[in-house]
């Protein structure tokens, strides 16, 4: 399981760290344990993974071929009858030309991109901080996770309070430094700012947490190694420690990355959407589409192509990890 | 290039910072619960603290906010009930039972691919399959939705867990004659009951955190917290205040898990997240 890896590497617990060296270590163990013919074996595993396969299939397998169905298909009501028609490729051809769709794709990429970058770097800075003070961890840890477990609906409900023009807090604190009132979400250049913004409070906790497993996991002796040759903290940071994390690093990007493109129910309830098409982003215009203007054969046709592109995006995360687990 | 490390004092300055800028907007958004309207949008830094705003969103007639509290636990509940079993089970077997290499890995990469749609994609669909067998707007729609999001991350969890239980006791049990069943049930569920525990955890909390799905396939009568609360910020004149209290309710499971059962949260998270 190339999955199983990536768990040895970031969270393994201090004891067992030695693991994570040799990648390998608890990579592939799906063959079982070693059942001399016993017969009730193959009956068993059938019985106990049918209901798993029932509702993949059934669930996953089966709504997205519906989908991919009706993305060649037009879609009309009449007295709550469906009338299908066969369009081809109609579909896929105006995905092309729909601005709102261009909009969305490329506010979600830079979204993710920037909302992820912050969360790395302040992630990293907490997660080492906190892995080098003493006392008062468990608690910073509590703290931190906080954001992690709030309904997404409700950090929009927060921070639409929290940048409110008129009486919000963010505004309050800043004109404590002279600086004057804003519009943050009502403004196209700082409506996707302020999302970005939300977006690392929301999820940098969660960075947090990989990095400090993460950290917490390394080898202790070649730390010690390093400050016999005299190294300095920051050369410790950049020679031992940041090398030793990249494997964590890139898995936690790349796993964020892809949470990151799902981003919908902050934009809905902070901007949606806009101002303009300024905080427009893919699951939102698909939505829209789909929902608010009941375009069932088009919106088919987005989630197809949505479906593609995150089909893309972890072809390209997966052979990154299998990069990286070849160095040692 | 060389410069001292930062001081102990710097470090506990740095990360108090840090905690404030995650305490200060929930702090604040719970303050504004207790205020009237006026006194928020004066920006008074001091007020008095008063019940109305729960007293409306719970009590008052046109608010159907207990109702969704109740309709967010039963989904969550029910769900996660589902979801955990049906991944123990499915972890189990894939890991344990002998399956071919390709079984496994075609299933898990299957579920890494449904992982990563945005649940707006499906949302379309499964309201379409609803309508078409008649679960649209019941609880058991939304209950299988929310338990087939969740199953992917409950079984890599509990593949996790299920794989630390040494395969010797297993084997042993085997040797002294014990069925499938009865491995899973008296020697491998009692080692994962805290694997179980952060699963359950942290399916609830998604199940319960969920908005575009619930939003697409309930109605008035069904419908969760979240779409509760994302009323509040649709309406002409938003009324505040009630939003920061329904805000401050939807809150409540959070707050009560972080205080009891942080450690499953922490191991649920990290060994989660990257598989």
């Amino acid at each position: 399981m190339t999955t199983s890896q990536a768990s040895a590497r970031a969270a393994t617990p201090p004891g067992s760290a030695r693991s994570a060296a040799g990648h390998d270590a608890s990579g592939c163990d799906a063959s079982g344990y070693d059942a001399s013919g016993r017969g009730d074996q193959r009956l068993w595993r059938w019985i106990a993974f049918a209901p798993a396969l029932a509702m993949m299939v059934a669930l996953s397998v089966l709504p997205i071929a519906n989908l991919v169905v009706t993305s060649f298909q037009n879609i009309t009501w009449a007295d709550g009858q469906a009338t299908r028609s066969w369009v081809g490729l109609t579909h896929y051809r105006a995905l092309f030309s729909d601005n709102l769709f261009a909009a969305g794709l490329s506010n979600t990429v830079i979204f993710a991109l920037a909302a992820v970058a912050g969360q790395m770097v302040l992630a990293f800075a907490m997660a080492l901080m906190v892995s080098k003070i003493g006392r008062g961890r468990v608690l910073y840890r509590a703290i931190f996770i906080l954001p992690l477990l709030i309904p997404g609906i409700v950090i929009g409900a927060i921070w639409k309070l929290m940048l409110n023009f008129d009486f919000g807090l963010v505004n309050k604190a800043l004109g404590l430094f002279g600086v004057m009132p804003h519009d943050w979400l009502g403004s196209p250049e700082t409506a996707l700012l302020s999302v970005i913004v939300v977006d690392i409070w929301h999820w940098t906790p969660f960075c947090f947490l990989l990095f400090l497993a993460g950290l917490e996991s390394l080898p202790q002796d070649v730390f010690e190694a390093a400050k016999m040759d005299g190294a300095g903290p920051w050369q410790e940071l950049a020679y031992v420690t940041l090398p030793l994390m990249v494997p964590t690093i890139i898995v936690t990007f790349a796993f964020r990355l892809i949470v990151a493109f799902k981003v919908f129910d902050e934009v809905y309830l902070l901007t949606g959407g806009g101002p303009g098409t300024s905080t427009e982003v893919l699951s939102f215009t698909l939505y829209q589409r789909f929902f608010t203007e009941d375009k069932a054969g088009y919106g088919s046709a987005m989630s197809v192509a949505i479906i593609f592109l995150v089909s893309i995006l972890l072809v390209v995360a997966i052979s990154a990890r299998r990069g990286t687990g070849r160095q040692p | 290039m060389r410069r001292p490390l930062p001081s102990s004092l710097m470090l506990h300055l740095a990360l108090a910072l840090c905690a404030l800028v995650v305490i200060a907007p929930i702090v604040w958004t719970v303050g504004a619960a207790f205020r009237t309207q006026i006194s928020l949008l004066m920006g008074h830094m001091t007020f008095t603290p008063i019940w109305n705003n729960f007293n409306e969103v719970l009590w008052s007639k046109t608010s159907d906010f207990l109702l969704n509290y109740r309709n967010s636990i039963i989904v969550g509940v029910a769900s996660t009930g589902l979801c955990v079993v049906v991944a123990t089970l499915a972890a189990f077997s894939l890991n344990r039972l002998n399956w071919p290499g390709w079984v496994v890995h075609i299933f898990l990469a299957w579920t890494m691919i449904f992982h990563m749609i945005p649940p707006v994609a499906l949302a379309s669909a499964w309201f379409a399959m609803a309508r078409t067998v008649g679960l649209e707007n019941t609880f058991t729609g939304l209950i299988l939705a929310h338990a087939t999001l969740n199953l992917p991350i409950a079984i890599w969890l509990m593949a996790v867990f299920i794989r630390e239980v040494p395969k010797e006791l297993e084997e042993a049990a085997i040797m002294d004659g014990a069925s499938t069943p009865r491995v899973l049930w008296h020697v491998v569920l009692p080692l994962i009951t805290p694997g179980l525990a952060a699963t359950s955890i942290l399916t609830f909390i998604s199940s319960w955190n969920e908005f575009a799905v619930a939003l697409t396939m309930t109605m008035k009568q069904t419908a969760t917290v979240p779409v509760a609360i994302a009323k509040f910020a649709q309406d002409y004149e938003i009324q505040y205040t009630q939003m920061a209290a329904s805000a401050a309710l939807a809150m409540l499971p959070a707050l009560i898990v972080l205080l009891i059962a942080q450690r499953y949260i922490v191991s649920g998270l990290t060994q989660g997240a990257v598989k």
